[in-house]
């Protein structure tokens, strides 16, 4: 996916350049209020995260492997302003150091799948936390159809710039044809793998995943939380202080039944709370 | 650590290129690589002229011309694109060996080709003349910004650790007896990749506090200011000056 130099000409390239320039500086401002000074250490290791996992290769079928992209991963992980700062900088020293990737085509890679990969996935992500029902199983859903869309989009973006600036004489139909269609593709795989790592973070790590802050529930202070089943049912606590009276009881009787007979009085304060 | 603190895309040496300011080498292959993309692709003579220029530069950074050919071996899917772009392109048809190509596809995979493989060779030559930190340093002096240049180097000095972590966990999977065949093992390598996640990102909490402990207010001290003199800037001149005239006298042609 990553653009050669001369593939778009000189003015277009550098008129992209300048978008990824201001897009950069933009996000720069962003990841600043989202992490103030732990910026520089966090972004650069999820850089290096995104750097490392793109290497990391899933097999598909009969020999052929696909690997993630990671622009959807890091908005819904980090948020979007640092997600388009990481895919930036690694983007930049792909082309710097692998040369992977033109250094003149470097600001079309940065507005290809930093700039509109990155945001098409965090728009598409939040929309439809919004919309759907505040469980973790949203959030999977979510971040399958925010990477599975974000992959076709940088595609389009791409024929865009392909008919502003593209030194091939291919007609556009076609290239829009094969782009999407090829990047359809590409995007299940993309959409599987990370609703599928989006999903193992958040069964670990909830409070990491940016895109699904506020979707936790709160922690509530009652030795009742403790006892009860792992996952309460209920959204909200309303009654928080009440339950807080009440298993103020029962954790006492639970504690003393422990002391005389321990199996029994573990049973019992389960019991007491179901 | 026995080959020492450099990246294995570094190749040591103390040639003139080596010991040019990382500054100046930056700015001349972007400047070499915007006229060979700035050239009319019909002046077939240009490009052989960049690629001696690129040449020059190779024999005196003393790199092997082996070692040049293996690293432009990255550029092989966009041979594979361009080769097919003569056989998809509009226009009128010529045969050749027997098969109709289109004429304006063999220009545009000519284009891509001869401009993709220079950029790719100056970025080469670049990369395995000057060490990584030198580089970010580089990049400093040309005015990126310092919070990026931080971003870049944390990227840089963490990427083998995490690469390293990700190589740990794939030998932990292996000698459990996991072997990823298709599709259905996807599960695993996610978890995996959420894992590296975390791991990475607490990673980066520790180091964070790390630097705080050590009295980090956001700005890293400027312990290593490099600055090239004006022969030294005239030395890095020479190839995009050279690539300029060539250009130039490709465009009145």
């Amino acid at each position: 996916m990553h653009v050669p130099d001369g593939f778009i000409d000189t003015p277009v390239s550098v008129a992209a350049g300048a978008v990824a320039a201001g897009a950069v500086a933009a996000s720069l401002r962003g990841a600043r209020r989202e992490l103030d000074d732990r910026t520089a250490p966090l972004a650069g290791l999820v850089a290096a995260f995104v750097f490392a996992v793109q290497m990391l290769n899933f097999p598909v079928a009969a020999g052929t492997s696909g690997h993630l992209l990671g622009g959807a991963l890091a908005a819904i992980l980090v948020g979007p302003w640092t997600g388009v700062l990481c895919i930036s900088v690694v983007l930049l020293m792909q082309a710097v150091l692998f040369a992977d990737g033109g250094l003149t085509a470097l600001g079309v890679n940065i507005t290809l799948m930093g700039v509109v990969g990155v945001t098409v996935a965090y728009a598409v992500f939040r929309g439809l936390v919004r919309l759907l029902p505040r469980a973790r199983g949203s959030v999977t859903a979510a971040s399958f159809l925010a990477a599975f869309v974000s992959v076709p989009a940088a595609a389009v973006a791409f024929t865009g710039i392909y008919a502003l600036g593209g030194t091939a004489d291919v007609s556009l139909g076609k290239v829009l044809t094969a782009m999407v269609g090829v990047h359809t593709l590409i995007g299940v795989g993309e959409g599987v793998i990370t609703a599928l790592t989006v999903g193992a973070v958040i069964a670990v790590r909830p409070d990491l995943v940016y895109g699904a802050r506020g979707l936790t529930q709160p922690l509530r202070l009652s030795a009742a939380a403790a006892a009860a089943p792992a996952r309460p049912g209920g959204n909200g606590n309303p009654g928080a202080p009440g339950t807080t009276g009440a298993s103020g009881t029962t954790g006492t009787t639970g504690i003393t039944g422990a002391a005389g007979t321990p199996g029994t009085g573990a049973r019992s304060s389960k019991e007491t709370n179901a | 650590m026995g080959s020492g603190h450099t990246h294995k895309l570094y190749r040591h040496g103390t040639s003139p290129v080596h010991g040019m300011p990382p500054h100046c080498k930056i700015a001349a292959v972007f400047g070499f690589v915007l006229v060979v993309v700035s050239t009319p692709r019909e002046a077939f003579w240009a490009f052989g002229a960049y690629a001696l220029l690129l040449a020059g530069v190779a024999a005196a950074a003393r790199i092997p011309p082996g070692f040049l050919l293996k690293r432009l071996l990255v550029e092989v899917p966009f041979v594979a694109f361009a080769l097919l772009m003569p056989f998809v392109a509009e226009g009128p048809r010529t045969e050749v060996l027997g098969v109709q190509l289109s004429v304006s596809g063999l220009w545009g995979a000519w284009n891509i080709l001869a401009k993709g493989t220079l950029g790719v060779a100056a970025s080469v030559l670049l990369a395995s003349t000057t060490e990584l930190r030198a580089l970010l340093l580089g990049l400093q002096r040309l005015r990126m910004p310092p919070l990026l240049v931080q971003i870049a180097s944390f990227m840089i000095r963490y990427g083998d650790v995490i690469a390293d972590e990700m190589r740990r966990m794939r030998i932990a999977r292996a000698s459990r007896g996991f072997e990823a065949r298709g599709i259905r093992h996807w599960g695993v390598l996610g978890k995996t990749a959420g894992a590296l996640f975390i791991r990475s990102y607490e990673r980066g909490e520790r180091v964070h506090l790390a630097m705080v402990s050590r009295g980090y207010t956001g700005t890293m001290p400027d312990l290593h200011t490099v600055s090239a003199t004006r022969a030294q800037w005239a030395h890095a001149a020479a190839l995009p000056a050279a690539a300029l005239a060539v250009c130039l006298i490709g465009w009145t042609l």
